[in-house]
């Protein structure tokens, strides 16, 4: 039993609160946030910022930066618009969507900049 | 110019049998596997089939002239080659639409599947496909919610979702199987599920389990910040005790309830389903009895049928096979009807088993729920095959984790969650699986045990139902 690790998420620790798709692998360099993006591009999704404190996080409805970047295709953009959200709120957690207007869904969501925990 | 009545036992071929025939598109299509007995030729046997399962009886009647027969009964209008096999040959038959009740499922099956499968002139009959036209598919009730719909309650997106079976499946008090269920959500799963027998046995009673497992769930969700489910199996023996079960789990504000829709049977899973949206609960469906219909490749009716009509009488999951784990699965054929769950528009695709368009019109789509015998190795396969929208149901492959099921589960989650993000960037998983799986593992002591754990188990029987080809 000794070899048997404990698994340390806790309710007493906001550490433990997870935020969707990737929030389980260590958070992403410059290069690999690029890639991820060029993937919501590349499928013609309409990229969109959205924002919150991390104690909100479980809500439908973050704040939304500015609106959605209907027909953006350039990637340097998506970005720069990502981290001008982050710069105006850095305690937020800030995601990316990819809306995927035909099916009415979202074909990608996940948090690009991880806020301080609360 | 009136008929006149000659009583006595015409050949089925004169009557139904008719190559010439032109299809409409208000016509149900079905095409069956056909052996004939010795003796009966492709054309009999076809009209024979055609016959039994529409208007026909074994002999003239007077009463057949007060109608229109011509009008009602269905026909066999293409015979073909079934590839590798002498003996077999597909029989194409289209019914005219009056012959169905709307939106009956249950009528449609009990013709086209009822007695003609007994029937003396064929040695074995398989309906391998039907054609559903769209005012039979806009008659049907359809997915509770569908998969955008579930999307969006549960907040996942962009991935597969991710459950387990709770095992042992029978045996567990209520308060123990509560607590396989809160370690397997708190590690990262999005859902755990009842396996299809656990109903209310005396060891632990539907009431009991609802309330452990919701409690799990609650307090999962409030430690993760992540919405949470647990497939709580409302199946019972009658229609009064399902509905008081599924009453209840409402009343738990529980996201998700299950039905083994083949056992409960297709009405009351059909009445269930339109439970289910009136009261915005997510309906997931297990297929337990299934093989005992589509496993023999000569005889009974193809999964991909029971697919098709799942779809009308409506699910939000449905149980699918794997391709990579301990069930039969043969691949194309899996996909070919995963496709037939999830899409709005499906081409005839012989290569996958698809022997008719199919226009879902409107109707939502089914989640497919790969379930059965996976682990973490499976997971770029998996995610390569089924792609985002999909359920990967894990059952040992979490419990078995030797530091548990937090561990088993933060495991699965951080597979996925790999996998994702390397299909994004544009590798090839079937290629980079295991690098893509042991880089991951750096991070994730629990992944890294998980790998060692399972690393040697392989899963290499020959599917017994494979696709129809000259190399069977």
């Amino acid at each position: 039993m000794s070899k048997v690790q404990d698994y340390t998420s806790r309710l007493s620790d906001p550490a433990s609160r997870r935020m969707g798709t990737f929030s389980y692998l260590p958070e992403m360099d410059d290069a690999q946030i690029r890639k991820q993006v060029e993937w919501i591009v590349k499928h013609g999704w309409n990229p969109a910022i959205e924002h919150t404190e991390p104690q909100f996080a479980k809500s439908n409805y973050w704040y939304m930066w500015k609106l959605p970047m209907f027909g953006e295709t350039d990637v340097d953009a998506i970005l720069a618009e990502l981290k001008a959200c982050h710069d105006a709120n850095p305690d937020n957690h800030v995601r990316l969507i990819g809306y995927n207007n035909y099916t009415q869904s979202q074909g990608a969501n996940m948090v690009v900049y991880r806020g301080t925990p609360v | 110019m009136a008929k006149t009545y000659d009583a006595g036992v015409k050949e089925y071929r004169s009557t139904y049998w008719e190559p010439d025939y032109t299809l409409k598109d208000s016509d149900i299509l079905a095409v069956f596997k056909v052996i004939p007995q010795p003796g009966v030729s492709r054309e009999e046997a076809a009209a024979a089939v055609a016959a039994e399962s529409s208007t026909g009886t074994w002999t003239t009647v007077w009463t057949d002239l007060l109608t229109d027969l011509d009008y009602y009964k269905g026909r066999a209008y293409a015979i073909e080659d079934v590839p590798g096999s002498d003996d077999a040959f597909y029989a194409f038959i289209a019914y005219p639409m009056d012959l169905f009740e709307e939106g009956s499922v249950v009528n449609v099956f009990t013709s086209i599947v009822g007695n003609v499968f007994g029937f003396k002139a064929v040695r074995s009959l398989r309906l391998e496909d039907v054609r559903f036209p769209l005012w039979f598919v806009a008659t049907c009730f359809g997915p509770p919610h569908g998969i955008q719909v579930e999307r969006d309650k549960m907040d996942k997106y962009g991935r597969p979702l991710l459950g387990c079976t709770i095992k042992p499946k029978l045996g567990l008090s209520a308060k123990n199987y509560g607590r396989a269920v809160y370690e397997c959500l708190r590690g990262g799963l999005d859902f755990t599920k009842d396996d299809e027998n656990v109903n209310s046995q005396p060891f632990m009673r539907w009431r009991d389990r609802f309330l452990f497992c919701q409690e799990a769930i609650d307090k999962a969700e409030a430690e993760t910040g992540e919405r949470k489910g647990h497939y709580m199996n409302v199946t019972a023996p009658t229609m009064e005790e399902v509905y008081k079960r599924a009453e209840f789990a409402k009343e738990l504000k529980t996201p998700i309830i299950m039905s083994d829709y083949l056992t409960l049977g297709w009405a009351a899973h059909n009445s269930l389903s339109k439970w289910c949206r009136d009261n915005g609960l997510l309906l997931h469906v297990h297929r337990a009895m299934h093989a005992v219909l589509d496993r023999n490749p000569n005889h009974g009716i193809n999964f991909r049928v029971l697919a098709k009509l799942l779809r009308l009488l409506g699910g939000d999951h449905l149980h699918s096979g794997t391709v990579v784990g301990k069930l039969e699965g043969d691949r194309e054929a899996t996909l070919g009807w995963i496709d037939l769950l999830r899409d709005r528009h499906i081409k005839e695709d012989r290569s996958r088993g698809i022997f008719f368009d199919q226009d879902w019109g409107a109707m939502p789509g089914v989640f497919p729920v790969a379930s059965g015998g996976i682990h973490v190795w499976h997971m770029p396969a998996l995610v390569s095959i089924f792609g985002n929208d999909s359920v990967l149901q894990f059952g040992g492959g979490t419990l078995g984790h030797p530091w548990g099921n937090a561990a088993g589960a933060a495991a699965n989650r951080v597979a996925l969650e790999a996998c994702v993000q390397a299909r994004n960037e544009g590798r090839e998983l079937e290629k980079e699986g295991k690098e893509i799986l042991q880089n991951a593992a750096k991070h994730s002591p629990e992944l890294k045990v998980a790998m060692e754990t399972w690393k040697e188990i392989k899963f290499e029987f020959d599917t017994v139902d494979k696709l129809d080809t000259q190399h069977r």
